[in-house]
């Protein structure tokens, strides 16, 4: 396996949903708090050199220039804040922005952090602020709403390989099985595959329940050079793999709508930096901001074959107690989606799963992980390689 | 069609020769005039829509406007039920992506089908909305229908 580029020593989550009167600097700060609480042998304020941190919009809030204000609401200033942008891949952005900057030798503890404030807007105002992610000539001002996009996505893969709203229905119903089982998740809620299959229509084929909610959250992780993370944990999580892709702003410029490339691609930098193969990885994290996007990402991850995405979720292969238990956290269809925190939780989750501290979602002995997350319309891809460090 | 009022007609945006630069603006003040039209790349032949100036094939910058016969394949769709707020009296509606005979694509609204009608593959027209929108950038849309 290759050489870690950084170790994970603590992981802090804020509590995702509605977060009633609390803004993305609160939210920042009460996963950071979690960060530190975890982890006594850091001194953030003696230790910590820099903090990069994702968001996606300053319309939520009407808030921009927020590196500055979140290292300010954690009590770290005046070390430098570097804010991430790469839509609902902002924050997976920031961690590899952080990895450069401790592969460098520049650093040697960092701060890396996600969060969006969304709830206090209408749907329609969500809507509108999220379509922002793709472009605005020709989707934007055409009515393509971001759903839209991911409905001709999942339209061509069922016309091209058969898949079917069921298959779709299926991934929604394990992410909330799975959320059941985080305090953290937006939802702890059962659903079944009728209860997705008659919901409101979204974005046909794309029903309410095939979208991930409108969510607050904040996420936050301690990363250290591989060479110091032992004077602050015996479990330290090394990332051994980071891999990151761009492709068109607009779906319509590219060949194929039944995959990302960008996750592909992606995917195949960390496999080989961290020389591992799909078939190692014994629990991920995927970007299922709609259902047919945790179809594709098996797929482009390398967990099936193309087209066989749909019959992954059928076998199970996929629940916790499966081969390659995906979303254990819920995902972003039960955990929540605030769009800039997302990456970082994503990290969170694999940092528990393999320190053996995710409850009861615990997938037992797992010692390699992955995170795979988009921004858009799958114009940013980034995956990372996680290794349990003892 | 409405008058042009801000963008007056035929007002394009120029370099310094004269010559109509390959942006989106120029895009659509052709879509005025009832032309759907590209950018043809003088190094290696592509057809690109949105016209740019470095061709994303070949890195060549020296390309030449075309005018596209406005006839395709529809390539995948979907039906908005959510629709963005200046949208929601068309909603339901559908949306899709246009392979172009010239080899280009383009996203867009299709209107005149009934929703259940929608096939993969079927072919479309380009056509344009006879009034212009009122808020920034007023550009004039296009839109995709059957053609038979
Ligand atoms: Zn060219």
């Amino acid at each position: 396996m290759g050489s870690p580029i950084a170790s994970i020593v603590s992981v802090g989550i804020s509590k995702f949903g509605v977060r009633e009167g609390l803004y993305t600097r609160e939210l920042f700060a009460e996963a950071a708090r979690e960060a530190f609480d975890r982890c006594p042998n850091l001194n953030p304020k003696r230790d910590v050199q820099g903090l990069f941190v994702g968001m996606m919009s300053e319309s939520y809030e009407h808030q921009a220039h927020v590196a500055p204000l979140f290292l300010d609401w954690i009590g770290l200033l005046p070390i430098p804040a570097f804010r991430t942008e790469g839509a609902c891949a902002s924050s997976s952005v920031a961690l590899r922005v952080a990895l450069f900057s401790i592969a460098s030798g520049m650093y040697d503890v960092v701060l890396v952090g996600g969060v969006e404030k969304m709830t206090h807007l209408s749907t329609t105002g969500v809507t509108e602020i999220l379509a922002m992610a793709s472009d605005f000539p020709f989707e934007q001002w055409h009515g393509i709403s971001f759903p839209g996009i991911f409905g001709m996505m999942a339209v061509d893969h069922m016309h091209r390989y058969g898949t079917t709203e069921e298959q779709l229905a299926k991934v929604a119903v394990k992410n909330h099985e799975h959320g059941v089982l985080n305090p953290k998740a937006h939802f702890q809620k059962r659903i079944r595959v009728e209860d997705v299959l008659s919901s409101t229509p979204v974005a046909w084929p794309l029903k309410l329940y095939d979208c991930c909610p409108r969510s607050d959250g904040a996420a936050c992780l301690v990363i250290t050079s591989p060479k110091v993370a032992r004077k602050f944990t015996d479990t330290p999580v090394d990332i051994v793999g980071s891999g990151q892709a761009q492709d068109t702003l607009g779906l319509f410029e590219r060949d194929n709508f039944s995959g990302m490339k960008v996750t592909r691609l992606a995917a195949q930098q960390a496999y080989k930096m961290a020389n591992v193969k799909p078939e190692d990885i014994d629990v991920a994290e995927v970007h299922d901001c709609f259902t047919i996007a945790e179809i594709m990402a098996y797929e482009d991850l390398g967990f099936c074959g193309p087209g066989e995405g749909g019959k992954l979720i059928d076998e199970g292969v996929t629940q916790l107690g499966g081969k390659i238990p995906v979303n254990t956290s819920g995902g972003l269809k039960a955990k929540g989606h605030p769009v800039g925190a997302t990456g970082a939780a994503q990290a969170c989750e694999i940092y528990l799963q393999l320190t053996n501290q995710a409850d009861r979602r615990q997938v037992s002995g797992a010692e390699v992980g992955l995170t795979e997350n988009v921004g858009g319309s799958a114009s940013t891809g980034v995956v990372h390689i996680y290794r349990r460090g003892d | 069609m409405t008058t042009v009022t801000s963008q007056e007609k035929g007002a394009f945006i120029r370099d310094e020769k004269g010559l109509i630069l390959p942006t989106v603006e120029n895009f659509y003040r052709f879509c005025a005039e009832g032309k759907l039209m590209a950018v043809k790349c003088n190094h290696c032949g592509a057809v690109i829509c949105p016209p740019r100036s470095i061709c994303p094939k070949c890195f060549g910058n020296d390309s030449e406007w075309v005018e596209l016969k406005g006839r395709g394949k529809l390539l995948t769709y979907t039906i908005i039920h959510f629709p963005p707020s200046q949208f929601q009296a068309l909603a339901p509606y559908a949306v899709g992506i246009l392979r172009l005979n010239e080899g280009t694509q383009l996203p867009g609204m299709i209107k005149n089908v009934k929703l259940g009608d929608l096939r993969i593959g079927m072919d479309l027209l380009v056509d344009f909305e006879a009034t212009l929108p009122k808020e920034w950038p007023k550009w004039p849309r296009y839109f995709f229908k059957p053609a038979s």
